[in-house]
């Protein structure tokens, strides 16, 4: 089954197309690169998938259902948080955040929703962490943070917007176990990724954006240099040897 | 000494206690998230533009009957909200300007209006003037009893939302992913504000009431990093304001009870200033939890 179909998406900022008849389809329990230069759309997609934004066309089917009905079975981290960094709470008040579905409106977290917030922090090595105000963290560790939000949120289908960028080498590695795991539970991910070096290791699956979709499909066939080239037009020179020694190396 | 024992056993007494002690504690709670939200400045302009309510209220149907009054205040309120993200959206006016303008035209609209209202005084004109400062110690028991039962339910509904507000507020993106109406709660929210500006203006006053939506919020951040905490604490801070301020005005003959109030209100943001465990200046670099 497929656990994602997009179909003509199309996306404007001010008369500016940014996307132009975006289709594809994820298959459920598959882990999605999504690649592609800087300002090739991939955050504009994932943020007009989930009907953050305005869109020009496109429709957006989540399990064979309309996404508005399937938000609780859905998880977001954008590229970056835009929260006010001040605000009174804390690493653990922010993960419970993603319980809220689970929890209900006007009610409190129970004992239960605090543990399993608390073993999401420690998943992502927070766990000493739990109590201090946000602002008193390192980018990366906020970054993770948000990353064990998205996690307490349980949800069957997963967006990532550049999850690792400002996370150190071993919090990746964390993550990426993490998200295979899910992988094997069933779960669907979709990772909007730069690092060229590890496509073939993370991703079963990889869309090559810029614009329009380039190259859909299971990573082997797609991600080769012929593609690449034409996703990121002459700037590929320089990160030649990027899909090739990968392929070699792990 | 007597006189003053004698004031507080009375019964209209008890109720503006209750009354201010309740009124104090809704603004302090309210305000909290208002000012997590950035919006303690609209909120003012919201205060300040409910004086040209009240006054063209009393113009057209000539009557001091308070809901009437209340009313107008909350329709004017709401017109000036409305007004500043109008101004925002269709011009290249920024916000703060926006706000500027927003609040000196209504209020300005209001004092030409009560002048007007005193200049062709029948005699039972007396009292709106009050709106502009407070005036705790005019209030009949049926105004205070409205002003304790209003803020009692601003309380309960504000608990009521408390998460919804706190995820809203603080991760707007995340949570229209997880599919909260946010705007919704926005618009809960701007309704509390005009909902305590409202009942709030006979006892503080449109120029100062927005000081007790601000100040005690701002004063409980220091003492805490935790949103339940603050709320409670900007609560109690308001509470103790709005008591003070009110039996000090009807202790103390022609003073008025909104600068009382904020005096009171300013005094403890000054000792939280200095001493508060979060960011106190005096602690600073202290502790850190
Ligand atoms: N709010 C906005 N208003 C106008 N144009 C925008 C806006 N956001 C993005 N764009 C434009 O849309 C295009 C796609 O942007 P998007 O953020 O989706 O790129 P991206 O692939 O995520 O890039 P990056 O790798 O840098 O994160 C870019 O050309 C960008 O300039
Ligand atoms: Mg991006």
């Amino acid at each position: 089954m497929n656990a994602l179909t997009v179909s003509n998406m199309s996306v404007s900022y001010d008369k500016q197309l940014a996307l132009e008849n975006v289709s594809f389809s994820v298959p459920e329990g598959s882990m999605t690169g999504i690649i592609g230069p800087n300002g090739a759309g991939k955050s504009t997609l994932i943020k007009s998938i989930l009907q953050l934004l305005p869109t020009v066309s496109g429709t957006v089917e989540v399990f064979k259902k309309p996404l508005r009905s399937q938000r609780k079975i859905i998880g977001y981290v954008p590229q970056r948080s835009e929260v006010d960094w001040d605000f009174p709470t804390n690493a653990l008040d922010v993960v419970l955040m993603g319980r809220y579905n689970h929890i209900g409106m006007f009610k409190r977290a129970s004992k239960k929703e605090v543990t399993w917030a608390k073993h999401c922090l420690q998943r992502v090595g927070m766990q000493d962490y739990a109590s201090r105000q946000i602002s008193q963290l390192s980018g990366g560790q906020q970054q993770r943070v948000f990353l064990a939000r998205a996690m307490a949120q349980d949800a069957k289908i997963y967006f990532m917007d550049e999850p690792f960028a400002g996370v150190d080498a071993s919090t990746e590695k964390a993550i990426i176990q993490l998200m295979k795991e899910w992988k094997n539970e069933g779960k669907t991910v979709l990772v909007v990724h730069h690092d060229l070096q590890t496509v073939n290791d993370y991703f079963d699956h990889v869309l090559l954006l810029n614009k329009t979709p380039i190259a859909y499909g299971e990573t082997n066939r797609v991600f080769t240099l012929a593609n690449l080239e034409e996703a990121y037009g002459g700037k590929i020179a320089f990160l030649q040897q990027g899909p090739k020694a990968a392929k070699g190396s792990t | 000494m007597e006189q003053f024992s004698a004031l507080l056993s009375s019964a209209n007494l008890q109720w503006v206690l209750i009354g201010s002690l309740l009124l104090g504690f809704a603004s302090g709670v309210i305000g909290s998230f208002v000012l997590l939200k950035k919006q303690s400045l609209i909120s003012d302009a919201m205060a300040h533009a409910a004086l040209p309510g009240v006054c063209i209220v009393y113009i057209l149907f000539q009557t001091k009957t308070v809901p009437y009054l209340l009313t107008g205040a909350a329709v004017t309120s709401l017109i000036a909200t409305q007004s500043i993200q109008t101004i925002v959206k269709w011009s290249r006016i920024k916000t703060d300007a926006a706000i500027g303008i927003t609040l000196s035209v209504f209020f300005g609209l209001g004092i030409v209006l009560l002048t007007y209202i005193q200049q062709n005084a029948t005699g039972n004109q007396a009292g709106l003037d009050s709106f502009i400062f407070g005036q705790a110690a005019s209030l009949v028991k049926g105004d205070v009893q409205l002003i304790a039962a209003g803020a009692l339910c601003l309380i309960i509904l504000t608990a009521l939302f408390f998460k919804e507000f706190k995820i809203s507020i603080f991760d707007p993106q995340f949570a229209k992913g997880l599919g909260l109406p946010v705007t919704f709660f926005n618009a809960v929210l701007l309704f509390l504000v005009v909902a305590v500006v409202v009942i709030g203006i006979q006892m503080v006053g449109v120029v100062l009431i927005a000081a007790l939506l601000i100040t005690p919020p701002i004063s409980a951040r220091y003492w805490t990093d935790q949103l339940g905490w603050m709320t409670m604490l900007a609560g109690i801070f308001g509470a103790i304001s709005g008591v003070s301020g009110a039996v000090l005005s009807t202790a103390i003959q022609n003073l008025p009870t909104g600068p009382i109030i904020v005096l009171s209100a300013s005094v403890i943001f000054l000792f939280s200033l200095l001493f508060g465990t979060k960011k106190g200046l005096l602690l600073k670099g202290g502790r850190n939890a």
